[in-house]
């Protein structure tokens, strides 16, 4: 198990102030400017080199995604901007991050968007978290009051500022071009890309997207050193993460680990375990809900990284935890993802504003059985036609839900198909091949 | 949408927030503020957005209403209808739902006695079915106006909505023995960590 002292949230839970006095005790803000001082380049490749993936869900490279900035001031100012839009369904560490060690992403802020040659930051934090933007709006003035930040950020001659904006209820705002778009003032619908945000972001202005996880990480790996953060976890999967554990767990909780943790021992020794014991497990969603869901027998052996997991057909995702155990309606459950992307859909693609309500109409019928056996191979077909045809990736991940579901729980959509059939009174009809 | 036609004007609190929230913003990208400006036109009018108000919002910021029309519906957190003072959000997304938010949300439905998206007859209570609110480890929970209310089961939703009713205070976060985020019965890490 990771030790306490190489925990970066040590504040994860709150047992102690989240403001400036509680942050510089925990280390925060301690030779802000020294670190500055070593330049740009140094910041960058101490980046690389800790081999951070971004905590965000897509898992590029921190480092390397920093280095697409310009490197000589152009014309058009560069922004760096914090995605804080929270909202992947079992997902709620940086909702931790903002409200209990606010100053670690403002500090990360300031070290990250001199390393790309920022001028500004905007943290874009979802609308219903209402009482952490007001955490974390208190962190930014009380650093602005302690000229950490602004005209002259911890007297580096670095002129800085950090903004926040407040989403207002649309998850699709977490793709990082939709919430360039909201930014600016508009529905929150994604661009098509290239051009990317590097080049042409923010106002049209070279911009990065990262990840509240990637940014508050980033002044401990600094000052740590990028070999003391590459040195946990698994080669091309280090560090530490948080993560979330919810569902049937005997007690859900948030806890940073080391990447690459067994499934098992993260849910055994943090969460009390699967619910009724872990041969009740049914199934565990390892990466927020647009993951697809994975088996026990998967969930006795794998390894809690990007790699371990992509291997397994699934992913790492934004490290949220879905536990279900035997008591679960499987069909059900994933039907209700089905809704939320149905609601969550921006109605940019056809294939997705059509195809996620087609879906989630099925889904519905499925959870009964109300359906035909053949209709299970049309509905995976049509997310196979959702799946890689739209802008964003909001199509896939309702897509990869449902096919998740079928891999490993097909003969259970199955069942209830025939039983609907047989509860119908169809005797003749009952068979799948008669239906 | 409403007919309501009575002019809109921020008033001097708001008026001081929108001010803070414009100099976040390059001075030639003021459409940035349309978010916030909406939200203050919002709370300013008791949780939803007029038609004066949102055309007041656009004569702010200089902008085609449709442009601002299109940015309030399209976010789900603005109103277009009245809603009640106190406004109870149940969500029902999947984690949430493992953990039982179906008995949450029938126990919104008995103290309210009113159904999803309805409001009650004086006014005072709406209720909602909202997507996830992302606080998935403390389940089931409910959002009211600003707060989160968190770790819910039958019995303890309907104990609060019975004190909202009364007019009381509840703390918001978890309604059982917890620390925010850390696991029922006390956290296993960050036990030695030296902090002021």
């Amino acid at each position: 198990m990771l030790q306490d002292k190489d925990r970066i949230f040590t504040n994860l839970y709150g047992a102690h102030s989240p403001f400036l006095e509680g942050a510089k005790s925990r280390g925060d803000w301690d030779g802000t400017k020294a670190i500055m001082d070593k330049g740009r380049d140094w910041i960058i490749d101490e980046m690389k080199a800790s081999n951070l993936r971004g905590r965000g869900g897509a898992g590029f490279p921190a480092g390397i995604k920093w280095s697409f900035m310009p490197k000589e001031p152009g014309e058009k100012p560069g922004y760096l901007v914090v995605n804080a839009d929270e909202g992947e369904p079992g997902t709620c560490k940086d909702r931790d991050i903002i409200r209990h060690d606010p100053h670690k992403l403002v500090e990360g802020c300031l070290l990250a968007g001199f390393a790309m040659g920022a001028v500004a930051a905007y943290i874009y934090i979802r609308g219903e978290f209402y009482r952490e933007y007001e955490t974390l709006q208190a962190a930014i003035d009380e650093a602005y009051e302690a000229g950490l930040i602004g005209e002259n950020a911890c007297g580096s001659g670095y002129k800085y500022d950090i903004f926040v904006h407040r989403g207002m209820g649309a998850y699709i705002c977490g793709e990082e071009t939709a919430l360039i778009e909201s930014l600016e003032g508009k529905k929150g619908q994604p661009r098509l890309k290239p051009p990317f945000p590097a080049a042409c972001g923010l106002y049209g202005c070279p911009t990065t997207v990262n990840n509240v996880e990637t940014i508050a990480v980033a002044p401990t790996i600094l000052r740590k050193g990028g070999s003391w953060f590459a040195g946990m976890g698994r080669e091309n999967n280090t560090g530490t993460k948080v993560f979330c554990i919810s569902g049937h767990v005997n007690n859900p909780c948030n806890v940073e680990e080391e990447m690459g943790i067994p499934l098992k021992e993260l849910i055994e020794k943090h969460a009390g375990g699967v619910r009724g014991g872990w041969d009740n497990l049914l199934g565990i969603i390892p990466g927020g809900s647009s993951v697809p869901i994975l088996t026990k027998a998967t969930c006795d052996t794998v390894l809690m990284d990007f790699d371990s997991l992509k291997a397994e057909g699934s992913g790492l995702g934004t490290a949220a935890v879905i536990v279900m155990d035997k008591s679960t309606d499987i069909v059900k459950a994933i039907a209700r993802l089905s809704k939320f992307y149905m609601h969550e859909s921006c109605g940019q693609c056809t294939p997705c504003r059509e195809g996620t309500g087609w879906m989630s109409r099925v889904m519905d019928r499925l959870v009964d059985g109300e359906a035909n056996i053949e209709e299970i191979d049309l509905l995976l077909e049509v997310t196979k036609q959702i799946e890689g045809h739209t802008i964003c990736a909001l199509g896939d991940a309702a897509a990869w839900p449902i096919q998740g579901l079928m891999k490993n729980f097909r003969p259970e959509v199955e069942r209830r198909i025939v039983a609907r059939k047989l509860e119908q009174g169809e005797g003749a009809s009952a068979s799948p091949e008669a239906a | 949408m409403s007919d309501q036609k009575e002019a809109f004007v921020f008033n001097d609190e708001m008026e001081a927030k929108a001010q803070n929230y414009l100099a976040r913003y390059p001075k030639d990208r003021s459409a940035s503020a349309v978010m916030p400006f909406l939200d203050l036109a919002q709370r300013q009018n008791g949780g939803w957005l007029s038609q004066a108000g949102m055309d007041y919002v656009a004569d702010r910021l200089g902008l085609a209403p449709i442009r601002v029309y299109e940015v309030a519906t399209f976010y789900s957190m603005y109103k277009l209808k009245p809603i009640g003072k106190v406004h109870v959000q149940v969500c029902t997304t999947t984690p949430c739902w493992l953990r039982g938010s179906d008995d949450v949300v029938g126990a919104c439905k008995d103290v309210l006695g009113i159904g999803m998206g309805e409001t009650t007859e004086d006014g005072k209570f709406s209720l909602a079915e909202v997507e996830c609110l992302g606080a998935c480890v403390n389940a089931p929970l409910i959002q009211v106006g600003d707060d989160y209310y968190e770790d819910l089961d039958a019995t303890s939703a309907k104990a609060l909505l019975e004190a909202f009713k009364r007019g009381d205070e509840v703390k918001p976060g978890p309604q059982v023995d917890r620390q925010t985020s850390a696991p029922v019965g006390g956290a296993k890490t960050l036990t030695h960590v030296e902090q002021g």
